[in-house]
């Protein structure tokens, strides 16, 4: 589904990501993992075209897509839900939802993909007037999500859903990837709650200062000692 | 004059004002920079409407519609060839660059046209209405009358089309806007181009009220309008509607009754009070109709 392969990228003359390469199949929860700075977020960013890697090359569905840029990515079947959610402060909870639709002209795909939405997040139906920065944290993460959903992704990129969450809002977060991904959508899924995220995944890579320094079936990782000491606080 | 009078002309020529004050807001809010080439945008406007009315004999209609045409070609180019290779450029290079544009403009006119002003054939039929004792003058209608228009259609544009949309994402968050789809170039290229349309349509009313053109017809209009937007809120759009509007106001009454020569002063000192006050002008934090 999605391969990276040799992935370099540099801020300036600093190298933030030196020589990635992993690959998500179709269907499957990857987490990718890793402490404050490790690239997680750099590596999301150049998939989907916001920076573009010095060397390296991105494939979807065995299209190279390393130099494509960003606002194409959409219709080619990724969606990204951002870092820090990145939601449309200023605009209403629909309005951000019909954004995530932008590139869709079928007016009742869309509308089937907004039910959807709301079938997952009953709580932006109930707020679709509100305006999208009044939302309370986990709504925006909510709205992010479902954002991202309305194109009808064939893959989604999740960087961090579990950030300033609530335990029991964490859970159902986690949980409602877990459904997207029982409907067929293929996730990469980068957060720091390791624990969580590996024990949805299937598989899971280790990023360790712009290097993938371990990778395999999540639940074994789950019991690794080293993932345990680091990533798990064990 | 009555007060009535010198009130109307104000709002007047705060429409005017406020026209070209949009296009100053709305290229600030989408691609985060002031674009100091506008008012001779709006000169430009002037001289292709001149031409054309005066020169080729061309109908007022089409006159105005290959005004517009020509200013909107006009600000997407400049846009693709000054200021697109800067978007990443700090914001003293572009605005350096934006200068040099404006200065460009003005020397194009200056060979082309001479430094003489011109006198320009209003486009407004002779008209004048009386109300409440005072006549008023059929350009302070039209004036008014469009002024309004377009900003009730700017606001359905962007409030209720898709690419009106795309153009608050872009303001709010390029990257998010592009992950949605939203290409930001050409939001950008359309931003410039519904600014420059608009600076076209400011030119021809304004060069009906007052019947002339010169190079430098567009310098001190712009320099009123920026004041307008920064007044109102910069990258607000019912704030440089209300700031260009008040600002109109505001010279047209300190002509009449204080001193012709110190209005501007007057106007400046305004907007130095309005901002010591409220640095971010007056609907710099209104959100939900920020662009
Ligand atoms: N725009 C930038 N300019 C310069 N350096 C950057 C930039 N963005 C990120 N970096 C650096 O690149 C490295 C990787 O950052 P990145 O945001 O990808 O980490 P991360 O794994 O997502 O971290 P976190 O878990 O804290 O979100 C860090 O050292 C960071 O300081
Ligand atoms: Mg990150």
């Amino acid at each position: 589904m999605l391969r990276v392969e040799n992935v370099e990228v540099y801020y300036g003359v600093i190298k933030a990501i030196k020589g990635v390469s992993f690959e998500v199949n179709q269907g499957e929860i990857i987490a990718l993992i890793g402490s404050n700075g490790a690239g997680k977020t750099t590596i999301l960013h150049t998939i989907t075209g916001l920076i573009s890697p010095k060397s390296g090359s991105i494939y979807l569905e065995d299209t190279d897509i390393t130099k494509i840029p960003a606002h194409k990515i959409v219709s080619m079947g990724m969606a990204h839900v951002p870092e820090g959610r990145r939601i449309f402060q200023e605009l209403t909870v629909y309005e951000n939802l019909q954004l995530g639709a932008f590139i869709m002209k079928d007016k009742k795909q869309i509308e089937k993909n907004l039910e959807y939405v709301y079938k997952h997040f009953p709580r932006l139906k109930e707020r679709k007037n509100q305006i999208a920065g009044t939302l309370s944290g986990g709504e925006q993460q909510m709205l992010a999500m479902g954002r991202a959903l309305m194109s009808n992704p064939k893959i989604l990129l999740m960087d961090e859903p579990s950030m300033g969450l609530s335990p029991i809002l964490v859970s159902e977060i986690f949980q409602i990837i877990k459904e997207v991904s029982a409907d067929g959508t293929t996730v990469l899924l980068v957060d720091h709650n390791a624990k969580k995220a590996l024990s949805i995944a299937d598989r899971a890579y280790v990023l360790e200062t712009g290097k993938i320094v371990l990778s395999g079936d999540a639940k074994e990782l789950l019991n690794d000692e080293s993932v345990k000491k680091a990533y798990l606080g064990e | 004059m009555s007060f009535f009078s010198y009130f109307v002309s104000g709002i007047s020529l705060g429409s005017i004002y406020a026209l070209i004050a949009l296009g100053y807001t709305m290229v600030y809010g989408i691609a985060k920079m002031l674009n100091f080439a506008h008012g001779d945008v709006i000169m430009i406007g002037g001289y292709v409407a001149f031409t054309a009315i005066t020169t080729m004999q061309f109908p007022v209609w089409l006159s105005i519609c290959i005004s517009i045409l020509a200013c909107i070609i006009l600000g997407v180019v400049i846009e693709k060839i000054a200021y697109k290779p800067l978007r990443n450029a700090t914001p003293l290079a572009i605005l350096i660059t934006a200068i040099g544009v404006s200065y460009l403009l003005q020397n194009v006119a200056l060979l082309i046209f001479g430094s003489a002003a011109k006198s320009f054939t209003s486009v407004v039929p002779k008209f004048s209405v009386e109300l409440g004792g005072v006549s008023i003058t059929g350009e302070t209608i039209v004036t008014i009358a469009v002024a309004v228009l377009i900003v009730i259609c700017l606001s359905i544009f962007i409030n209720k089309t898709k690419s009106g949309r795309a153009m608050l994402a872009v303001s709010e968050d390029k990257g998010a806007a592009q992950l949605m789809g939203i290409n930001v170039n050409s939001t950008i290229s359309l931003t410039f181009a519904i600014g420059s349309g608009l600076a076209a349509v400011a030119s021809v009313l304004l060069c009906s009220t007052y019947p002339q053109i010169s190079p430098y017809t567009g310098a001190m209009p712009g320099i009123k309008a920026f004041t307008a937007a920064v007044f109102g809120g910069i990258g607000s759009i019912p704030g440089a509607m209300i700031g260009g509007v008040v600002l109109g106001i505001i010279e047209s009454l300190s002509k009449a009754y204080i001193s012709s020569e110190l209005s501007d002063a007057i106007v400046f000192g305004v907007l130095i009070i309005v901002l010591l006050v409220r640095p971010t002008g007056l609907f710099g934090k209104k959100f939900n109709e920020k662009v």
